[in-house]
Order: C-alpha cells, then sequence, then structure tokens
C-alpha cells in the first residue's frame, strides 16, 4: 500500500543524504520526495511518498524516528490530511487536436503555461490520482516531457 | 582566553574524562599531535588505523567508557570503516575523529581528502563534520554524548586542519539536548505488568538475553529474576556473560553453533522474554519456524530492532535496566504466594536434561590436539577470570561454546559484522584498559595475520596480551561449510603456507612458543600466561576439526548437526 510521510527535520547539510540513505541502504522504495523549509528557522518539511506492506512501513517509520538529525515523523495514511502534487506537461498540439486539448485542461481546472506552434505547455495541481489521470487523457496526443515534483502533504486541521 | 583548535578539542577530551586515545598521525592532525604532550591522557601509536578503532572498540567492550579514536584524514579515516562498522553492528560506543584536509580545499580533491562523513554515514549512530570553530566544542560533546546514551554506537567527528588551526574562545557546554533524540529509557507501566501475568501464567518460560543487557548494565537484575523465579537463560553471542556461565540454568548460547539445550528450549518454551537482544539470523534459524510454540516478549532500548526480524507479541520499548528493575518489583509481589521453584521444576528439569543428553563436546583420543581442548585449558588455567577478545571464525566459536563466561565485559567478540583482525587489537584495548589482568586473544591461523602488525603496539606499551592461534592451516569455518555444504571443495581456505609465529613474535620483541602435542599445550600456557609481556602460542590443532552443533543457514534452530 502507498503511504505518505510527513517528516520534520533539522535543516542542515547532509540530512536529505542521511534519509535517502536509509531507503537505498535497506532496500525501502521511495516513491517521490520532497524537501523545503518551513517557517520556522532551521527546520524542513520532507514529503515521502513510499510504498510497501505494513511491517516495512512501520520499519521506514522508525528507522527514520532513529536518525539523530529528524524530529518528527508523521505517516498520513493514519490521518486525514491534504496531499497535492505539481506537474508540467509538455504536450504535442497541431491545430486539429488543440480544441480538445484545451477541453481537458478546462475540465481538469489545469492552466496552460507556454504555447507554440505545435505544443502547448500544462501545468496541474491535484492528488497523485489527478496526475495519473491526466497524462493518461493526454497520452494520447503524445506527452513530449514531463517534470512533476512528487506529493507535498500536510495533516488537515481539527474540524470542531 | 583563547586556544587554538586543538587546544579546544584536547581540552573537550579532558573534560570528557578520556584517559586513552588509540590513534595514528598524519598531516590533517599534527597540529592536535603537536598539543598532545602538553594533554594527561595516553595516547597509543598503533601499526594501523584499522588497529586504532578496534582497540578503541575493545577499551570501550571491557570497560562499558567510551573508546576515543584519533586518526588522519583521507587514507587514515577511511581505513577505519572497518572497525566502525563492526562498532555500529555490535552498539559499541566509540567516537572517531578525524583529521580533513582545510576547510577552503573540502571538495577539491586535495591531497589526502576523502568525505568520511559521507562514506561513514549507514555505518555510524551519527557524525559531524566540524566546519566552523563556534560549533568544535559543542560537537565533541554531543558525540560522546550519543555514542554514550540510548543505543550505543560509533559517532564520528571530522576535523578540518585550518578549523584546529584558529583562534576562539573555550566554553564547555555542560548542558547537552538535542530536540530529536530523545531515547525512550523508561519501560511503560502495563507493559511491565503484562509481562509480570505472562510470566506467572508460563510453565515453561526462558530467558533469551543479548548485548542489551550488558551495555545497560541489567546483568544483576537478569540474574535475579532467572534465579529467583527458576527460568532458564540462553544468550546471543553478544550476550555471553550477562548470566553466570557456570549456573545451573545455563543452558549456553543459542542459534547457529548453540548448543542442543537452548535451541530445543526455544523450540518448546511458551514464553520467551528477549532482553537487549536483535534477532539476528544466526540466532532464529529459519524465522518462521523459531519459538513456535512461545508468546514472544522483546525488551529493547531501540524501537527498530522490535518487530524487525520476528512478529513478537509485547513489545517493550526501554533501557534493559529499567524495565528489568520494573519488572524485578512487579515479581517479587508476586513471588509472596507462588512457589517458582515448584511451578517451573518440571520445565528446568527438562532442558537440563536436554543439556545431559547432548552436552557440548568434542571427540577426544584423535593423534590431533583438539582446539576444544586447548579453550578448556585456557579457561581452567585463567580460572575463568580472564578477558578473552576472539578473533572471527571457528575459533570465536569454540571460544564461545568453551569457556564459561562467569561475568559480562569479559567476552570481546565482532558479533554482527564477523570481523576477522578484530580481536588482537581489541585484547590491546582490553590490556590498556585493565593492565593487571589476563588479556588472552583466542585467535586462528588466518586471522590474527589481518593485523598482526600491532604486536608492535603490545610490545612497546607493555601490553602482555596472549595471543593462543588455534593452528589448523586453514581458514577454518569457510572450510567447514565446504565440507558440509560444497562437497568438500577446498577453494581458497587452505592457509599452509603461512609465517613462523614464534620467530615473528621473537622478531617483534614478543615471546613465541610451539605446540604440537597434546601433553604441552596445559604447561606451555601456564608459562606463557606467567610471562610479563606478550606471548603468542602457536597451537597445531585437528586441521578438519569442525564447530558442533550446526545449523545450517536457513534450517530450523531443531535441525542441529550434532558431533
Amino acid at each position: 500500500m502507498r503511504h505518505t510521510l510527513s517528516v520534520t527535520v533539522e535543516n542542515e547539510p547532509g540530512v536529505l543524504s542521511r534519509v535517502v540513505g536509509l531507503f537505498s541502504g535497506r532496500g525501502f522504495n521511495i516513491e517521490s520526495l520532497n524537501v523545503a523549509p518551513t517557517l520556522e528557522e532551521g527546520v524542513s518539511h520532507m514529503t515521502i511518498s513510499t510504498i510497501g506492506e505494513e511491517q516495512i512501513i512501520e520499519q521506514i517509520v522508525k528507522q527514520l524516528r532513529k536518525l539523530v538529525t529528524v524530529i518528527k515523523v508523521v505517516d498520513l495514511t493514519e490521518h486525514k490530511s491534504v496531499e497535492r502534487e505539481m506537474a508540467i506537461l509538455k504536450v504535442n498540439a497541431e491545430d486539429a487536436k488543440r480544441a480538445e486539448i484545451l477541453r481537458i485542461v478546462d475540465i481538469f481546472r489545469c492552466k496552460v503555461v507556454d504555447v507554440s506552434v505545435d505544443e502547448l505547455s500544462i501545468e496541474i495541481t491535484g492528488d497523485n490520482g489527478k496526475i495519473e489521470a491526466i497524462i493518461n487523457l493526454l497520452s494520447r496526443f503524445g506527452i513530449k516531457e514531463i517534470a512533476r515534483t512528487g506529493s507535498v502533504a500536510m495533516k488537515r486541521a481539527l474540524q470542531i | 582566553m583563547e586556544l587554538t583548535g586543538a587546544q579546544i578539542f584536547l581540552e573537550c577530551l579532558k573534560k570528557e574524562g578520556v584517559d586513552v586515545v588509540f590513534g595514528f598521525p598524519g598531516g590533517a592532525v599534527i597540529d592536535i599531535y603537536d598539543e598532545l604532550p602538553n594533554y594527561p591522557f595516553k595516547h597509543i601509536l598503533v601499526r594501523h588505523e584499522q588497529g586504532a578503532i578496534h582497540a578503541a572498540d575493545g577499551y570501550a567492550r571491557a570497560t562499558g567508557d567510551v573508546g576515543v579514536c584519533l586518526v588522519t584524514s583521507g587514507p587514515g579515516a577511511t581505513n577505519t570503516v572497518t572497525g566502525i562498522a563492526t562498532a555500529y553492528m555490535d552498539s559499541i560506543p566509540v567516537v572517531i575523529f578525524t583529521g580533513q584536509v582545510p576547510t577552503p580545499l573540502i571538495g577539491n580533491d586535495a591531497f589526502q581528502e576523502v568525505d568520511i562523513v559521507g562514506i561513514t554515514r549507514p555505518c555510524t549512530k551519527h557524525n559531524y563534520l566540524v566546519k566552523d570553530i563556534k560549533d568544535l566544542a559543542f560537537t565533541v560533546r554531543q558525540a560522546f554524548y550519543l555514542a554514550r546514551t540510548g543505543r550505543p554506537g560509533p559517532v564520528l567527528v571530522d576535523l578540518p586542519k585550518d578549523i584546529m588551526q584558529q583562534k576562539f574562545e573555550f566554553v564547555w557546554p555542560e548542558d547537552v539536548s538535542l530536540r530529536s533524540y530523545n531515547p525512550n529509557l523508561k519501560p511503560h507501566t502495563r507493559q511491565i505488568k503484562k509481562v509480570a501475568k505472562l510470566i506467572e501464567k508460563a510453565e515453561r518460560p526462558l530467558i533469551y538475553a543479548g548485548g542489551g543487557v550488558i551495555s545497560s548494565g541489567a546483568e544483576d537484575e537478569l540474574t535475579w529474576l532467572a534465579k529467583s523465579l527458576n527460568i532458564p537463560v540462553t544468550a546471543t553471542l553478544m550476550g555471553l556473560g550477562a548470566f553466570p556461565g557456570n549456573d545451573p540454568l545455563w543452558l549456553g548460547m543459542l542459534g547457529m553453533h548453540g548448543t542442543y539445550a537452548a535451541n530445543m528450549a526455544i523450540n518448546n518454551a511458551d514464553l520467551v522474554l528477549a532482553i537487549g537482544a536483535r534477532f539476528d539470523d544466526r540466532v532464529t534459524g529459519k524465522v518462521s519456524t523459531f519459538a513456535p510454540k512461545a508468546t514472544l516478549v522483546h525488551i529493547d532500548i531501540d524501537p527498530t530492532s522490535i518487530q524487525k526480524n520476528v512478529a513478537v507479541h509485547v513489545p517493550l520499548v526501554a533501557d534493559c535496566k529499567s524495565a528489568l528493575s520494573a519488572l524485578k518489583s512487579e515479581m517479587e509481589l508476586k513471588s509472596k504466594s507462588i512457589d517458582w521453584e515448584v511451578s517451573h521444576a518440571v520445565w528446568v528439569r527438562q532442558v537440563q536434561e536436554w543439556s545431559e543428553i547432548h552436552p557440548l563436546r568434542y571427540k577426544k583420543g584423535s593423534k590431533f590436539i583438539k582446539p576444544q581442548f586447548v579453550v578448556e585449558k585456557v579457561y581452567e588455567i585463567s580460572n575463568g577470570d580472564a578477558i578473552i577478545a576472539t578473533e572471527v571464525g571457528q575459533n570465536q566459536m569454540w571460544a564461545a561454546q568453551f569457556y564459561k563466561f562467569k561475568r559480562s565485559k569479559s567476552f570481546l567478540s565482532s558479533g554482527g559484522l564477523g570481523t576477522m583482525g578484530y580481536g588482537f587489537p581489541a585484547a590491546i584495548g582490553a590490556q590498556m584498559a585493565f593492565p593487571d589482568k589476563l588479556v588472552v586473544n583466542i585467535a586462528g591461523d588466518g586471522s590474527i595475520q589481518m593485523n598482526i602488525q600491532e604486536m608492535m603496539t603490545a610490545v612497546c606499551n607493555n601490553l602482555p596480551v596472549k595471543i593462543v592461534i588455534l593452528n589448523n592451516g586453514y581458514l577454518g569455518m569457510v572450510r567447514q561449510w565446504q565440507e558440509l555444504f560444497y562437497n568438500r571443495n577446498y577453494c581458497e581456505t587452505c592457509m599452509d603456507a603461512q609465517p613462523d609465529f614464534v620467530k615473528l613474535a621473537e622478531a617483534y620483541g614478543a615471546a613465541g612458543f610451539r605446540v604440537t602435542e597434546e601433553k604441552d599445550v596445559e604447561p606451555v600456557l601456564k608459562e606463557a600466561f606467567a610471562l610479563n609481556k606478550p606471548v603468542i602460542v602457536d597451537v597445531r590443532v585437528d586441521p578438519e576439526e569442525n564447530v558442533y552443533p550446526m545449523v545450517p543457514a536457513g534450517a530450523s534452530l531443531t535441525d542441529m548437526l550434532l558431533v
């Protein structure tokens, strides 16, 4: 099963390498990884998507917590959370196909961020499933290039 | 007053109470060596950096304190990696200081530059590169704190040369707190009560002790638990000495080369208390058939060890000593109404019967000296009071089986990594800590040659370590596997081309003896042990003797090959 981990770490050199090394050294899988600073100085936030059996996920969480530079690990799969990914797709878009592509862009509430004679660059934000869906739909036109951020996620606020 | 980085570093070691540093100088650490004579601790100059880290490790295992090792950058640093991995696998507190090229040169492939922080990331508990002299004292303080607290382990600090030369005010940080590092020491009360109830109900309980018992200093609590509640005890290689090896409740080691009684006991127990052990594959054999009838309780300070290899029923994350103390209090209450002597009598009789049917033994009356006989003699002559360091392989297993370790910290052996060449430098480290104790390195003819150069270290520091080589002319353990599982294809395991160990000892200024007859084993060992200098005793043993019992890799523990 796919799990999304929210990992708070000290923002210092080598932290990313420690986390990635932990996964590669122990044969765990990283599906996507995203890292950026938080509001708190000296602290960064990582979102790690990984796939594995429950026992493997338990080990991953424990091993991450064991790293001296890791402050907090939350398995978001166990909580209500918001998860988003951004992708930019460069799609073949000759005149005949352009209208249909733009309809799909509209339905998916994406944005066209670059246009040329025979290509459109489309920005899309959404959960993992939405990104996969639009890739599937647009692939028949020919996707020339793709750039994905991987998931960013956080726990939802407590509902009153 | 402002001090140089080198002075600040040495002041920190003084504050940490370091009394011995094992090291080897080089360009990147020359500023530290320049200041060293002004400081009170002893520096032991080894002959190879691998010797330094193993010696620091041996010192740590024998004393329970942090071992310290100081080497230069590049090759000096990389030469310690095997020793760092050895300490990491066995959770030994050592702090390794490596020199580094000046900070402006880092990343430029400078002479003797290597990214040792990158290289050792997977085999240290944590590591640091000091990039600012302002961080130096705090970093050294943290390194010692991390090495000795929680699950102990090696911590490396990389020290660039220019930082050692800069000047800064020395302020000793009294307190260390890391927001991300809070080992859970105290056991959960409800879990303790649950374990107490399980013990009360169990008819066939068994204690399986690991190195965590020793590193947390829980030997007394463990012994109380076993003796007061009449529970038999087995241990991992790392746990040897945690419980007296001459006690009637002691079953011997379990696992691949464990005793028949220990392996049968784990197979039949209805409750297994795993304490500070990590269910290594050499212990469990085939995981699916490990302790099939038992409720498994696992006490460990490291949550990652729990549920890693084996699914346990009652996990208990805590320092072993705290957990066993709490369990002791709980059981003391129950002991008022329960006669444990009676409630576990049938089970204890059963495991003792297994010990009687298949004790550790070897075939006698051969024309060859049996290696097990030599270990028995080392035990007898030393009265079981020696510190035994071993190399890795058959010598290690025979030492583990036939020397009855009566107290903890008296068996120094590379358990997790299985590092050949570990034993002799580790023995040097132990002898440094205990100059008046008998320290014996039980070695093989193959493994002793991996760090034999440290003989010079032993000789010039008057460290009377005794090396007993169980010389069978083979890389014995691999040869045993080749014999049993590879159709006797002894490919590249024959080591009959070897130096004259007696002359080699003499060349270094040590003493050397050769023993080829069984009758000479005892008198020569006595003579060697009485000498106040390093000695090699080269004992020519049966070349094709095997270690038994043996559970083939991946088989169930009950599938033992017996003598």
